[in-house]
């Protein structure tokens, strides 16, 4: 037995260190990409069309624009820009969801009708659409992927709330003399919360992915903006010509950090609600 | 305080088989009632609706005149169910399943309860997940018995445990309804069991069952 227990705590430490590792690596990229916002528009025909070498890992462009500090800054944004967009759909799935399991039946109605007719329509399409009525560019974006992305968040919410609201522990807490608020508290908390944290973290990925491609069809942040999105339609125009090195590493990089968000976002929920995983 | 079901009907869904038809059924202060029955004749429901959790259909559930369910506040009538691990929060240790309860700063009384259903310490910082099904369900008793509490129903609160462990969990049962006077309800297959702790017996018969056909 006593093994057994050392070994379980042992994999909580290294899921716990490999996950925090992500987390670092994603830290620094944010970072580092922001410092280097000017770097990466900088250009200089001296040097442009390099392959990948030594001092332009990532090669550079028609323009002479380091690649590397062009990805790390675009990545940077695409990060930053998925994680505001990802914490305001959690925020609104949070408030529907719970809305929707407590304030009674014509709520309840409203709230599903809403995110059936969100995820009924194809994401990117409303995406593209929304989007564009809010004038493209940065708040075309942000705007488009936080009104998308909180569908399945805030139906997980008010179904978790409806089952825990007729649960027999709660309908004995209301026979304890227990109020309202202790209840939401109490016990309908400790069961959200990881739920909650785990579907917020796993939304990252997808509001990066959303971001980039709707930038990448062009009805997302503007040409200017070193975007992964913008990145990888200008490289488009060059492939032809055999600078694979433009498409390679921006794409390569956009698939590992999202790959390590999912990542973190499975391991925190490995590790705050175990039982979930034999679901 | 008494507490009585007047000529109650039930049914779980519209339209579907009534569960209880016309039951008469009451229990007062410092009685104790066994309640028998096969299988699927609706003691659990009754239990339930004599306990407020749900509504009958036809006819009235009353504690003292009032109907049970519009009790606000602090319920005296309190169920214990034959499911332990769906009764407490698995995301709570079971010392919360204990605060829970009615003591009114009574510490001495909350002591008194658990050391007399054996509830050891080191049980408190565990999770529900973490002790056995009769450990759960001693907990979940001693959150039922709360000062507060006048009239206890147990709806086959000892069926997955031991023959020692029931005979100290109703040892205890009967010492304090007994002390305190409490009204109590025991639903059972066990005749041996409702003999040997009640003054008298009920056996719900199925008159519902002309309507099946």
């Amino acid at each position: 037995m006593s093994t057994d227990r050392a070994f379980w705590k042992d994999r909580r430490f290294r899921m716990l260190a490999l996950a925090a590792a992500a987390a670092a690596f994603l830290l620094a990229v944010t970072v580092l990409g922001s410092v280097w916002h000017d770097a990466a528009l900088e250009t200089d025909f001296s040097r442009k069309n390099l392959a990948p070498c030594l001092k332009y890992p990532f090669g550079t462009d028609w323009m002479g624009r380091d690649m590397f500090a062009r990805t790390v800054a675009g990545l940077s944004l695409s990060i930053r820009l998925g994680i505001l967009t990802a914490c305001v759909s959690a925020a609104i799935a949070f408030v529907l969801g719970l809305s929707a399991a407590v304030m009674g039946r014509f709520a309840d109605g409203a709230v599903t009708m809403m995110i059936d007719l969100v995820m009924g329509i194809p994401h990117i399409l409303l995406l593209v659409l929304i989007s564009y009525a809010c004038g493209k560019g940065f708040k075309g974006v942000v705007i488009g992927v936080s009104l998308t992305h909180w569908a399945s968040l805030a139906r997980l919410i008010r179904g978790e709330v409806l089952q825990l609201k007729a649960s027999p522990y709660v309908k004995i807490a209301e026979k304890l003399g227990k109020g309202k608020l202790y209840i939401a508290f109490r016990h309908m908390a400790p069961n959200l919360f990881p739920q909650f944290i785990t579907g917020l973290i796993l939304l990252f990925p997808h509001a990066i992915l959303h971001e980039a491609s709707v930038t990448f069809l062009g009805f997302g942040l503007s040409p200017e903006q070193p975007a992964i999105g913008v990145i990888l339609s200008e490289s488009m125009n060059h492939l032809a010509m055999g600078r694979w090195w433009l498409a390679l590493f921006p794409g390569l990089f956009l698939v590992a950090s999202v790959l390590l968000f999912h990542y973190i976002g499975q391991t925190v929920c490995r590790l705050i609600d175990p039982g979930s995983v034999h679901e | 305080m008494k507490l009585e079901a007047k000529n109650v009907s039930f049914r779980y869904t519209e339209g579907g088989r009534l569960v209880l038809d016309h039951v008469d059924f009451t229990v007062e202060e410092g009685e104790r009632v066994g309640v028998t029955a096969p299988s699927g004749f609706g003691k659990t429901t009754l239990l339930k609706i004599l306990a407020g959790y749900e509504k009958p259909l036809e006819g009235e559930a009353l504690l003292d005149g009032r109907p049970v369910s519009e009790y606000r506040g602090y319920c005296p009538v309190q169920m214990i169910g034959q499911h332990p691990e769906l009764s407490v929060n698995p995301r709570r240790k079971l010392k919360t399943v204990l605060d829970e309860g009615d003591w009114s700063g009574d510490f001495g009384e909350r002591q008194r309860i658990e050391s007399g259903l054996g509830i050891l310490d080191e049980w408190k910082e565990r999770y529900p997940v973490e002790v056995s099904g009769g450990e759960l369900q001693r907990f979940c008793i001693a959150r039922a018995l709360g000062t507060r509490t006048k009239i206890l129903l147990a709806d086959e609160i000892t069926t997955m445990l031991d023959l020692v462990t029931q005979g100290q969990i109703w040892g205890f049962l009967l010492g304090e309804t007994m002390r305190r006077g409490l009204g109590l309800v025991v639903v059972s297959h066990s005749r041996e069991l409702l003999e040997k702790v009640c003054h008298r017996i009920v056996e719900v018969d199925r008159k519902q069952e002309k309507n099946d056909g």
